[in-house]
């Protein structure tokens, strides 16, 4: 399938998703506070695009999301590079690591929210904990495919082992970092708007969500509080593709033999 | 000068070398055959100080080898995976340069000039992968040369190639090892190339616990050509013992 006829049948079905909530909706199927006509709802969220408060939420949402984002990598990088390297260490903390990774990251907001309030610190430490896990095992995971003949041969030039980790294992790794960064910065929004939502204070597109919903006929705002969050990821999702695009081009050459790249372990977790 | 004493190599109980005693003078060009999994590469790499000896000493001109020997170069077989994808031809080629200390434009001098000493002088800025593998393996060898090794290990360097381009490499090899003088071990298993462009030839033994059962002196004129010296009659009989040594393992 040629990139032309995938984008025209993504179109397709979302214009086919589009209608049929649509004519749901206007057939009178459903009662319309609670499922309003799609077009309503683009309308509406088109219309928030002008709402200055409404932008403000979006941008302290953004904030919270770059923030908590980039505080995950920062510590999911070097962490995952120091488990790589020294196997004795990711011995040790593997049963903690394992023990860890499965919990849903949604049920830590109340223990979050008791320990550290509703604030944006609250917010950012969830969003870093739950976006760690996919860059830390991506870059685990990138390490250890990293070729030994390449390590060799820089060793045969009488480069030392922090060389060989600078010059071969960490660029190396870089196209399973960016996918396992990809891949947080979903998990990352997910767990800004939630965490918004259920905290219910301050200011954010979550905010918007939740007090939507207590007011007479909220359902459309909520909907269109949804389709802009919906909207962001995609957005983020393009953009960080379209980057790994750039710069790992050459991961996309053919490979010789043994590696495969685009590695996607970690799916979304929350 | 490079000395072997008696040089044991085993994984776990399992024996690949068994007392291995070679010295090779300097400026030789050594080729090491034998039957696939003889040992060949686990020489190699012991050489390279890649993995410790287990019994016995090695030393490049008088020092005994626990590490990676200073001024070592090693050419692989698998050129797809010991360039790195990552950086452009040139920047390939520069990366041993960078432990010598070199400013950036003297680095890209450098490799630059040994690129087109390998016959690949239009290609510096592109990437590995997009070249063909005998490119990529002129690339490997550049990397090699930009330093200057006083000490050249190839394991297997043409055995994933054309015949045409591995002529083409052997020639290369030739001529480069004529002009610089570097001593050369030569790891193949293909007994026609180990005569043809070596100075002199070793066979190991088949294995578990290879050693040298033959080391023949390539009596050839310096100059070789790919028609002309392999058909000469001393050629001939010179793959012919190999060819039986590899065989019989006697």
């Amino acid at each position: 399938m040629t990139r032309r006829q995938e984008l025209l049948l993504g179109v397709l079905g979302a214009v086919l998703a589009f209608g049929a909530c649509e004519a749901v909706s206007r057939a009178g199927l459903v009662r319309r506070s609670y499922l309003p006509p799609a077009s309503d709802v683009l309308a509406r969220a088109a219309q928030l695009a002008g709402d200055r408060a409404f932008l403000d939420g979006v941008g302290a949402t953004l904030r919270a999301w770059a923030l908590g984002l980039g505080l995950a990598c920062a510590i999911a990088v070097p962490l995952g590079l120091l488990l790589g390297a020294v196997p004795l260490l990711d011995a040790a903390l593997r049963a903690i690591v394992e023990f860890l990774r499965p919990l849903p990251s949604v049920a830590l907001i109340p223990l979050v929210s008791l320990l550290l309030g509703s604030g944006t610190t609250a917010e950012v430490t969830l969003i870093a904990y739950a976006s760690l896990w996919p860059v830390l095992f991506n870059t685990v995971y990138g390490l250890a495919e990293t070729d030994p003949l390449a390590k060799d041969t820089l060793r045969t030039f009488g480069f030392g082992r922090l060389a060989v980790l600078l010059r071969v294992e960490l660029p190396g790794t870089a196209p399973f970092i960016a996918a396992g960064v990809r891949i947080s910065a979903a998990v990352a929004l997910i767990l800004a708007v939630a965490s918004e939502i259920l905290s219910g204070f301050g200011q954010g597109l979550g905010i918007f969500i939740a007090q939507a919903e207590t007011a007479t006929d909220g359902t459309r705002d909520v909907l269109a509080g949804v389709v802009w969050a919906g909207t962001l990821g995609l957005v983020i999702n393009g953009v960080l593709v379209g980057a790994e695009r750039r710069l790992f081009r050459w991961a996309h050459e053919t490979p010789p033999a043994r590696r495969q790249p685009g590695p996607e372990r970690q799916e979304a977790r929350t | 000068m490079l000395r072997l004493d008696s040089v044991r190599q085993r994984y776990g109980d399992h024996p690949v070398l068994d007392g291995i005693s070679l010295t090779v003078p300097d400026g030789q060009l050594l080729c090491v055959v034998g039957p696939s999994g003889c040992g060949k590469s686990t020489l190699l790499r012991t050489i390279a100080g890649l993995l410790p000896a287990h019994e016995g000493t090695i030393t490049v001109d008088g020092t005994p080898v626990t590490g990676v020997p200073e001024r070592l170069a090693v050419v692989f077989q698998e050129y797809g995976r010991s360039l790195l994808p990552w950086l452009t031809v040139r920047d390939n080629v520069a990366l041993p340069l960078r432990r010598r200390g070199l400013r950036r434009a003297a680095r890209h001098a450098e490799a630059e000039a040994i690129l087109e000493r390998v016959g690949l002088s239009g290609v510096a800025r592109r990437h590995p992968r997009q070249l063909s593998g005998g490119m990529q393996q002129r690339v490997a060898i550049a990397r090699a040369l930009v330093c200057r090794p006083s000490l050249l290990l190839m394991d297997e360097p043409f055995g994933s190639l054309d015949a045409r381009t591995r002529e083409d490499l052997e020639d290369l090899l030739l001529e480069v090892h004529r002009a610089d003088g570097t001593t050369i071990v030569f790891v193949t298993h293909d007994i026609d190339e180990s005569v043809y462009v070596g100075d002199r030839v070793v066979v190991l033994s088949h294995g578990p616990g290879s050693r040298v059962v033959r080391d023949l002196a390539v009596d050839l004129p310096g100059e070789r050509d790919q028609i002309g010296t392999r058909g000469l009659p001393g050629f001939v009989a010179l793959r012919t013992e190999v060819g039986r040594a590899v065989r019989h393992g006697e």
